[in-house]
């Protein structure tokens, strides 16, 4: 059997499929969490400059990752609503959205938390910091989106249209925010040449990122089933209603 | 062609003779600027500091103000249904539509401008530059409100809806628009370069934006 995206677009296939996966992945996510939240407290080396509060980078990064990614798998997932009218399409992209927003909401709590003793004030208007606000705002625009269109069909449509006008929009403002204004500390991780970041930071800090993206994918497989599962009793309830109004 | 300017002169004239909608959306320019000193204070350094930015961020809640009705009284009495069937495109009806909004509400918005300027202790000399980085800047204003307004089409509270998706796509706008008439105010750097990027800004949406905004009329339809 060739197994591939196409595979999955049948929802009771995918229902199987994530029932044999979600065991196995909420086990490595805890394993991934544990050793990744043991390394970032423990064993990671205190910075001499910050101090413990290093370690709230431990679960920042990870998190922007995360919620940046998130972006863009629903800009994907609406090239998939829009083009191919894939079926799972429109699950995955509405219930990304909110896991998204709380990873992101994620960011900016410990960004702030970590900028109150690292910058003296709990919230600053820097580019990074203002861009990523615009984020969480268009994920709170594309839930609100969701929320306000009965017909579900209708409304993953035209999410769909909205998450790719935001992803245009990304870069643009992303782009103009720094013409603002620039304060955070540029990329360290991923660099041409090299990091700049300490191999006794960077382990941790990448297990605590692969720790996130499979928490990430664990709770988009779970919300994705209980979508469709969601829809299938409106049908069912939808089919009785119009049985009872026939009989 | 001439179908498109027929389109565009009714959507005027229309917007003209039901009255009204042009004179409020002034009038809660003029009043979101005149309540701002209470909010600030009197002191005309610093409202003189602000005013690029208050001026900028009123004139884009005055313009939403008006923008859930860029499709939808056609929507009630069914003529945008005849339009979505006619020979013109979905994308060319938006942008008439669009364009419609700007003519009616942002250059009206943006010619009262130098009065709200003026109670705010602009630069007399840097009110031409203000004026004309809102009439090049407003088009992005409507044409992405035209997105928005169709997305929200028909929906309950769409006027709310519509703000919250559409105002955080407003912040380069702001920013390049707020940054020309700051550089001609209190420096550094010349204004042009802001203004350019607030022309391209525009010039891309005006492109972009109707395409987006048939796109989601369909969906609305279907």
């Amino acid at each position: 059997m060739t197994f591939s995206l196409n595979t999955l677009a049948n929802p009771s296939r995918f229902l199987s499929f994530a029932g044999a996966v979600i065991p196995w992945l909420t086990a490595l996510t805890v394993i991934l969490l544990a050793i990744g939240l043991y390394q970032a407290f423990f064993v990671a080396p205190v910075d001499y400059q910050q101090g413990d509060t290093v370690r709230i980078m431990y679960i920042h990064v990870p998190a922007a990752w995360v919620g940046m990614g998130c972006y863009a798998l629903i800009a994907i997932a609406a090239l998939g609503t829009l083009i191919w009218r894939h079926p799972l399409a429109d699950v995955a992209a509405k219930t990304a959205a909110p896991i998204g927003a709380a990873f992101t909401l994620v960011i900016l709590v410990t960004g702030s938390l970590w900028g109150k003793p690292m910058w003296g004030t709990y919230w600053v208007w820097d580019a990074r910091l203002t861009s990523l606000l615009v984020l969480f705002l268009l994920y709170l625009g594309l839930i609100a989106l969701w929320q306000s269109i009965e017909d579900p069909g209708r409304a993953g449509r035209a999410a769909a249209i909205l998450a790719l006008v935001g992803a245009i929009n990304l870069p643009i403002i992303k782009f103009s925010v720094d013409w603002w204004n620039t304060l955070h500390q540029p990329a360290s991780v991923f660099r041409i040449d090299g990091p700049t970041i300490d191999p006794s930071l960077l382990t941790p800090l990448f297990v605590m990122g692969a720790a996130f993206f499979a928490l990430f994918i664990l709770l988009h497989l779970i919300a994705m089933r209980a979508e469709i599962l969601r829809r299938r009793v409106r049908v069912l309830q939808q089919t009785q209603v119009a049985q009872a109004a026939l009989s | 062609m001439t179908a498109a300017l027929a389109l565009l002169r009714r959507d005027i004239a229309l917007a003209f003779r039901e009255g009204g909608a042009i004179g409020v959306a002034l009038g809660f320019y003029l009043v979101v600027v005149a309540i701002a000193p209470f909010g600030l204070g009197p002191d005309l350094n610093l409202l003189g500091r602000v005013a690029p930015g208050l001026l900028w961020i009123a004139l884009l809640l005055a313009a939403l103000l008006s923008a859930d009705r860029i499709f939808h009284n056609d929507y009630e009495d069914g003529s945008l249904d005849i339009l979505t069937m006619g020979p013109l495109p979905l994308a060319v009806v938006a942008a008439s539509k669009s364009l419609a909004h700007w003519v009616t509400t942002c250059v009206p918005l943006a010619l009262l401008a130098p009065v709200l300027g003026l109670l705010l202790n602009l630069p007399i000399d840097t009110i031409p530059l203000l004026v004309l980085a809102m009439l090049v800047g407003t088009p992005a204003v409507s044409f992405i409100a035209g997105i928005g307004a169709s997305l929200t089409l028909g929906l309950r509270r769409s006027g709310l809806l519509l703000a919250l998706l559409v105002l955080p796509l407003y912040v380069p706008v702001l920013i390049f628009g707020v940054s020309t008439i700051s550089a001609a105010v209190t420096g550094p750097g010349s204004p042009w370069p802001p203004f350019l990027m607030l022309c391209a800004i525009s010039l891309a949406s005006m492109v972009l934006a109707p395409l987006a905004a048939a796109a989601a009329l369909r969906t609305s339809f279907s």
